[in-house]
C-alpha cells in the first residue's frame, strides 16, 4: 500500500509540473521563445500572493483570483515592451534577455522580501484527505491541484482548436508574415500569448507555494522540471505535456521512495532516457 | 481625372542597402484588372510587398482611395481594403482549409464574400473543408489562398504568381475562376511571369525591368513586339 500511495502522490504532483510546463510550451509554440525566466515568474507570482495575503489575510486559494490577472497584465506588458523586441530569425536574443530577466527577478525578490523561505497556508484543506479504501489516501489539496491542472490543459487545448484566438495563435506560429496580411497584429497576439502563459504561471506558482516552501532562488530548479515535462511529452502536444509532467512526478516519487536523495536525480535520469531513446518526445505528433 | 483606387507614385524600395525599385509609378482604377509583368528579379513581387506593408515605403508613394498608406503596418493595410494572394500560396499549415478561410475573414470588412460564397466558387474546397490545408493539391491550395484573400472583402486584390508550380490545365482553370471574381468589379493587380494569362485578363499592362517601369498602358494599345522588347530589355 505504501507504493500505491507513493505513486498516487507522484501522479498528483505531476499534474502541477504539467500545468507549469504548459505555459512554457505555449510560449515556445506560438513565438519560438524559450523563456528562461519562467521558473522565476512562478516564484514572483507566489510573492505577489504572499503580499496580498499578508495585507488582507485572505486564503491563498482565494488570492488566485487576484494573482492571475496581475500576472497576466505583467505578461502582456513584458511582451509588448521588452520581449517583442528580441524576436527574430535568431533565437539567441530572447534566451539572453529572459536569462537576464531571471537574474533581475531573483535579485529583486531577494532585495524586497529577503532570502527567508515562506509557505502559503491554506488552512484545514492542507490536512484533509480522501480515503480511497484499502489504506490508500489522497490529499484533498493535491487532488484539487491535479484537477485544476487537467482543466487548464483541457482549456488550453479547447482554446487552441476551437476559438478565433487559438486560430490566430496557430496562424502566427505558422507564418507571422502572412498572419499580418490577415489583419493580425502579431505584437498584440504575442502579448496575449504571454499574458495567458503568465496566468497559468500565476496559478501554478500559488499552488506550488501552498505545497512547499519557496524563496527567491528556487525558480531555475523549477524551470528544469518544466523543460523536462515538455521534452518527455513532446513539443507541440499539450496532452503530451500533461503526460510528461505525470511521468516526471511518478519517477521522482519512485526515486524518493527508494532513497529520498534520489528524488530529483530519478527525474533527470528519466528525462535523459527519453532524450536518448525518443528525442522528439513520447507523444510528439 | 478622378482619383484612382490605387496610385503608386515614384516608389523606391530597398532590401537593406540594396535598392530593388527605382521610382515606380502605377495607377489602378476601380474595377480595373492590371497586369504587372516582367522577368525574374524585375521587382514585381517587391512592388506588391511595398503596397501591402511588408516592406517600408514612403507614405506618399502609395495612395489608396486618396489616403497615403505607404509603409503602413500590414495588418492595417488589409483592414483598409487590400488583400494579397502571396507567391507560393503560403497557407497556414496547422489550420484546416476552413480555418484558413475563416482567418482571412477575421478583419470583418463588410461585403459579398463569406464562406458559402467561396465554397460555391470552389466547390472542391467545401468537400475538403476539414482537411489540413497543406494536404491539398497545388491547384486546390491556390484556391484556398485566393479564397482566404477574398474573405477579407477587399476592394483591391493583389495576386502574386498564381501560376507558379501549377500544371497548365490547372492554371487555366484558376484564371477562369479569376474572371468570375473580377466580373463583379473587384480591382485586381495580377503579377505573372506567364504573360499569356495576364494579357488575356488585364485591361492595363505594366511591364517592369530591373526595378523600373519599362512599358505601361492600356492592353488594347500594346503589341506583342513592344511587350517582348520591354520584357527582355531590348
Amino acid at each position: 500500500m505504501e507504493w500505491v500511495n507513493t505513486l498516487l502522490q507522484g501522479l498528483l504532483v505531476g499534474g502541477l509540473y504539467a500545468m507549469f510546463a504548459a505555459g512554457l510550451s505555449l510560449i515556445f509554440g506560438v513565438m519560438k521563445l524559450v523563456n528562461i525566466a519562467h521558473g522565476d515568474l512562478t516564484v514572483l507570482a507566489a510573492y505577489v500572493a504572499y503580499s496580498i495575503i499578508s495585507a488582507t489575510g485572505m486564503n491563498p486559494l482565494v488570492s488566485i483570483i487576484f494573482v492571475v490577472p496581475i500576472m497576466a497584465g505583467i505578461g502582456y506588458v513584458l511582451q509588448r515592451a521588452l520581449l517583442n523586441r528580441t524576436l527574430g530569425a535568431d533565437i539567441l536574443p530572447p534566451l539572453l534577455v529572459t536569462f537576464g530577466l531571471s537574474v533581475i527577478i531573483q535579485n529583486g525578490l531577494l532585495a524586497t522580501y529577503s532570502a527567508d523561505s515562506h509557505r502559503l497556508m491554506a488552512g484545514s484543506l492542507e490536512t484533509a484527505s480522501l480515503n480511497l479504501g484499502g489504506g490508500v489516501y489522497a490529499g484533498a489539496l493535491p487532488l484539487l491541484q491535479f484537477g485544476l491542472a487537467v482543466m487548464v490543459i483541457w482549456g488550453l487545448h479547447w482554446l487552441f482548436y476551437h476559438t478565433a484566438l487559438g486560430r490566430a495563435f496557430r496562424a502566427v506560429s505558422d507564418d507571422q508574415e502572412v498572419a499580418r496580411l490577415m489583419g493580425l497584429n502579431n505584437k498584440h497576439i504575442y502579448g496575449l500569448a504571454m499574458a495567458l502563459s503568465l496566468a497559468i504561471v500565476a496559478l501554478s506558482g500559488v499552488l506550488l507555494a501552498i505545497r512547499g516552501n519557496f524563496d527567491p532562488s528556487i525558480g531555475p530548479s523549477r524551470l528544469i522540471f518544466g523543460f523536462e515535462a515538455v521534452i518527455i511529452g513532446g513539443l507541440s502536444s499539450l496532452w503530451g505535456t500533461l503526460a510528461g509532467g505525470i511521468i516526471l512526478g511518478l519517477v521522482q516519487a519512485i526515486g524518493a521512495q527508494i532513497d529520498p536523495g534520489y528524488q530529483v536525480l530519478a527525474g533527470h535520469l528519466a528525462f535523459l532516457l527519453v532524450l536518448a531513446i525518443r528525442p522528439q518526445g513520447l507523444f510528439a505528433k | 481625372m478622378p482619383e484612382p483606387l490605387l496610385a503608386v507614385e515614384k516608389l523606391d524600395a530597398f532590401y537593406g542597402d540594396f535598392q530593388a525599385l527605382f521610382g515606380i509609378s502605377l495607377r489602378v482604377d476601380r474595377g480595373e484588372v492590371a497586369a504587372v509583368i516582367g522577368a525574374n528579379g524585375a521587382g514585381k513581387s517587391t512592388l506588391l510587398k511595398s503596397i501591402v506593408g511588408w516592406l517600408p515605403a514612403q507614405a506618399e508613394a502609395v495612395r489608396f482611395k486618396g489616403q497615403a498608406i505607404g509603409g503602413m503596418a500590414a495588418h492595417r493595410v488589409v483592414a483598409a481594403g487590400i488583400a494579397l494572394v502571396p507567391e507560393g500560396r503560403r497557407l497556414f499549415a496547422s489550420l484546416s482549409v476552413e480555418e484558413n478561410l475563416l482567418i482571412g475573414g477575421q478583419v470583418k470588412r463588410p461585403g459579398p464574400w463569406n464562406l458559402a460564397r467561396v465554397y460555391s466558387l470552389f466547390p472542391v474546397l467545401a468537400e475538403k473543408r476539414l482537411s489540413p490545408a497543406t494536404s491539398l493539391s497545388g491547384g486546390q491550395q491556390q484556391m484556398v489562398a485566393i479564397g482566404r484573400a477574398l474573405m477579407s472583402n477587399p476592394e483591391l486584390l493583389l495576386c502574386d504568381e498564381l501560376s507558379l508550380g501549377l500544371a497548365p490545365i490547372i492554371v487555366k482553370e484558376i484564371y477562369a475562376q479569376m474572371a468570375m471574381i473580377t466580373a463583379e468589379g473587384l480591382a485586381v493587380i495580377i503579377v505573372e511571369q506567364d504573360i499569356g494569362q495576364a494579357l488575356k485578363m488585364a485591361s492595363h499592362i505594366c511591364c517592369l525591368a530591373v526595378g523600373g517601369v519599362a512599358l505601361e498602358g492600356p492592353a488594347t494599345q500594346m503589341t506583342r513586339e513592344a511587350i517582348s522588347a520591354a520584357y527582355f530589355g531590348a
